[in-house]
């Protein structure tokens, strides 16, 4: 086994600025809005390098699919201590319509080529809440998958995952080769701190187009419209349940 | 609620601006306490800063064998601050560099996510500086889109406008100007740095200024991360990084807090006035395409402030493909009436007969706010002093009249580039201390036309100063500037510090706000909530308190806590204590926009803005 780890991760609009829907419905405005990486990705990449600083495995590769910008979030990936990275550029219209199933196909032929033991993504994408590229992915591979990993440990040749659930924790021990997705409490990500910014513009990143992986990123859907969520609108008291009755049958709803 | 980690889950994100919104509503925060709740009780002030350059580090117990060590890195110059000066510093530096042949490092820290996020102006740029600059700009595809086509200037009253003539030799005259965004334009300007090699990193604060031995500037050091809110150590600590140079430029606007330090270390305002500011606010509209004029410059004075305020406001049509408006207020930060709430007068402005029509319809899609000087050459510190100088708004430039700071920061900067570059690149630089002084710097600037043109306009802020106000400054204007073209024998003062010109609450009237109608004016929260601002939440606040008793003590008794008030981002807030009578201070550190108001207008004096962790702050569009 090669030792090592595929990471995969996405440069989002940062979570704290206001989206707004551009005038013709198409889409989101995204020219010059501050975009980082995704959160679940950071606790991806700092799951890898724990990883390795404790001598699990031996080598993290960061893995990011889009336009040149993509370049400056696996910088920092590799600031926070991965060793090498992959540009997958996808730019205009393919970039617009690039979706997780592209995304994990993208995923399982670079796992293959890189003799992946492990690939840890994101559980989703805080853009669009997705929450299907690692099980995808797992899927195009035929490898297990621990999803919504809040617990990580490796057991010889197998991983335990504890994975949060609805009713709970769940445990499963799987073999490897295998994807995980990382959760909220997984790890907290460690800073990208400028020396070692410095330290990476020296490390490797590879440039890759999806066709020299072999893959088809064409897209089966089609977005119509793109609109902000309807205006809240101001609430209606009223003094009887009498009242309350008659306004529900004026509305239409009983 | 949610553990200890820098983010959330992904729907809880937007828990997080809901949070926000929660922790500040329970205030109510458009009523204002009012003098008549009992001010300050018997009860010791509860602790609220806890940041490491008031409470240091050295005797605290919780930092006992944390690595205190900071990697250190060589540099040729190191600038901070990515703004219009610093990043046409760098650009000088690395053209000269190409030109000699020479290799230059220049490394340019920023405290932004990325250049341009901080950036705030109206701005009707003047391309003097620019085309001196890089003369093929326009080909370079610099975002000069929207040459000035019409110049409006008005004087407002209740409801109606009256026009006053913009006669050509008068200073707010705009022809061959360029409506810019100016966040856009600086972003520009930053490509064009990195072409030319300057490495530039954005998201790093320049928190501490590093000293030689013999006292000369050695150099700078990034902000440390992770450390908790209540000071202590987190897991994720690191401390900075130290950047050292042969000479360190300071480009960090309006107010910035190492020039703060500087003037304190070298002495550097012992020959001029105090520096005096104003407030900007800004907001950015989409509106309806009839209403749309690309080109379209307004200016007005008066209405909603009384002839004493000095401010105006601003309105600019860009034409840049869809129909926005720039538009925002300027107050004059020597207000004396303590209830004035700068926000508050910008928004009920908006409802003028002859603003609101064209806002009617449209959307607002950005908001902001930021310091700006109004000093002039009376203010202007000694700019250089042994390891580094100051550029840009940072000693201040601005063109008050005119209101433009761009063109003169871009020169001083470069100016600057062009008095280091032969002193670095000297095979023996001859120096007295091992950080170089270039006092070359300051002899250029005050022979080039920077200084012609501040000099030209010196009088014209101090001529508000007098009973009349407004019209007094007016006619000043009108008779000196246009007339003798500032060549008047005489420079007038300022009034002194702005922090010193409140006068306390029980001499001035409350003033009555109408309410936002949710559609032109808006309330606070969600303005704030539109400039994108955020900071990791677990850190200590980056406002500090020199001493944390003054607030209730001083600004709530005397002058009925001014700083709810003039601050744009609803930072502060006074709330009742959790047990027993009298309030205490809130700081809602998070929601900071940078605008360094509170440093200040402060009465007291007793707020220091520091610089919180790198790539915190507003997250600015095209502002």
């Amino acid at each position: 086994m090669s030792g090592r780890v595929l990471v995969g991760v996405k440069r989002v609009i940062d979570y704290a600025v206001k989206i707004r829907v551009k005038p013709d419905n198409s889409c989101v405005v995204t020219d010059g809005v501050k975009h980082s990486m995704n959160p679940f990705c950071e606790i991806a990449v700092e799951e890898a390098v724990k990883m390795k600083e404790k001598k699990l495995i031996k080598e993290v590769v960061v893995v990011s699919c889009g336009p040149q910008q993509a370049m400056e979030t696996i910088r920092t990936a590799l600031a926070m201590g991965a060793d090498r990275g992959i540009h997958v550029e996808v730019t205009g219209k393919d970039y617009e319509n690039l979706g997780p199933l592209q995304v994990s196909k993208i995923m399982a032929a670079l796992a293959k080529k890189e003799d992946a033991l492990l690939v840890i993504l994101g559980k989703q994408a805080i853009d669009d809440d997705c929450n299907q590229t690692g099980q995808m992915t797992a899927a195009l591979l035929d490898w297990p998958q621990g999803t919504f990993a809040s617990e990580l440990s490796m057991e010889g040749d197998k991983i335990k995952v504890v994975r949060e659930i609805d009713g709970g924790l769940e445990t499963v021990k799987i073999n490897t080769p295998a994807v995980i997705t990382a959760d909220l409490r997984l790890n907290t990500p460690r800073y990208a701190t400028l020396p070692n910014i410095m330290k990476a513009k020296k490390k490797k990143i590879a440039n890759v187009k999806p066709a020299d992986l072999g893959v088809d990123i064409t897209s089966r859907l089609e977005v119509l419209r793109v609109d902000e969520p309807a205006q809240r609108e101001a609430g209606v008291k009223v003094e009887t349940v009498d009242d309350l009755i008659a306004r529900l049958k004026e509305a239409g709803r009983i | 609620m949610f553990p200890a980690s820098r983010y959330s889950a992904a729907k809880a994100h937007r828990c997080i601006r809901a949070l926000k919104t929660v922790q500040l509503e329970h205030a109510a925060p458009q009523q204002y306490t009012t003098i008549n709740r009992r001010a300050s009780s018997s009860v010791t002030t509860p602790p609220i800063t806890t940041h490491y350059t008031i409470h240091s580090r050295d005797k605290d117990p919780r930092w006992e064998g944390i690595e205190m060590e900071r990697f250190a890195d060589e540099a040729d110059v190191v600038i901070v601050g990515g703004g219009p000066a610093g990043l046409s510093a760098a650009i000088r530096l690395k053209q000269l560099a190409n030109e000699q042949e020479k290799e230059l490092r220049v490394c340019l820290v920023e405290k932004a996510s990325q250049i341009g996020a901080h950036t705030l102006s109206g701005a009707c740029l003047e391309p003097s500086a620019l085309s001196e600059l890089i003369p093929d700009w326009k080909e370079r595809g610099a975002p000069l889109n929207t040459p000035v086509t019409e110049d409006v200037f008005s004087l407002l009253t209740e409801k109606h406008r009256i026009p006053i003539p913009i006669l050509p030799g008068l200073p707010m005259v705009n022809h061959g100007n360029y409506i810019v965004r100016l966040g856009n334009f600086v972003r520009w300007l930053g490509e064009q740095a990195e072409e030319l090699g300057v490495e530039i990193y954005p998201g790093y604060a320049a928190s501490e200024v590093l000293f030689h031995e013999d006292g000369s500037v050695k150099g700078i050091a990034t902000n440390d991360v992770g450390i908790a809110k209540d000071g202590s150590p987190k897991d994720v600590f690191e401390r900075g990084m130290e950047l050292h140079a042969k000479v360190t430029l300071f480009g960090e606007g309006c107010h910035g807090h190492l020039a703060k330090q500087l003037y304190k270390q070298f002495n550097l305002r012992e020959n001029c006035e105090p520096q005096t500011y104003a407030i900007g606010l800004k907001e950015v509209w989409a509106i309806d395409k009839k209403k749309w004029r690309p080109g379209r410059v307004e200016h007005s004075v008066g209405w909603p402030l009384n002839r004493n305020t000095y401010g105006g406001s601003f309105l600019y049509h860009l034409d840049e493909g869809e129909p926005l408006v720039a538009l925002g207020f300027v107050i004059g930060l020597d207000y004396s009436n303590p209830y004035l709430s700068p926000f508050r007068e910008f928004q009920r402005w908006k409802h003028h007969p002859s603003v609101a029509p064209t806002l009617e319809g449209g959307t607002r899609i950005g908001y902001g706010a930021r310091a700006l000087n109004e000093g002039g050459i009376q203010s202007i510190p000694k700019l250089t002093f042994p390891g580094g100088l100051l550029i840009g708004c940072s000693p201040g430039f601005m063109n008050v009249p005119k209101i433009k700071g761009t063109h003169t920061a871009m020169k001083s900067g470069m100016l600057a580039a062009e008095a280091i570059f032969p002193k670095i690149t000297a095979e023996n630089p001859e120096s007295e201390t091992l950080g170089l002084h270039v006092p070359e710097y300051a002899e250029s600037l005050k022979k080039s036309w920077v200084w012609k043109e501040l000099y030209a306009v010196r009088n014209i802020r101090p001529s508000f100063h007098n009973y009349f106000g407004l019209y007094g400054g007016m006619v000043y204007t009108g008779v000196f500037y246009w007339i003798c073209r500032g060549k008047e024998p005489w420079t007038l003062k300022h009034a002194g510090l702005d922090a010193d010109q409140l006068k306390p609450a029980k001499e001035c009237t409350p003033i009555e706000y109408p309410k936002p109608d949710g559609k032109i004016s808006f309330d606070l929260l969600s303005s704030v909530a539109l400039s994108g601002t955020n900071h990791e939440g677990d850190q200590p606040a980056h406002l500090t308190l020199k001493n944390d008793s003054v607030p209730v003590e001083r600004n709530l008794a005397i002058y009925d806590g001014p700083e709810q008030r003039f601050c744009p981002a609803g930072v502060y807030e006074y709330v009742p204590l959790e047990t027993g009578d009298g309030m205490r201070l809130q700081i809602n550190a998070q929601n900071c926009v940078h605008c360094k108001t509170c440093d200040i207008k402060d009465p007291s004096q007793n707020i220091n803005w520091v610089v919180p962790e790198g790539g915190g702050g507003p997250a600015y569009n095209g502002m």
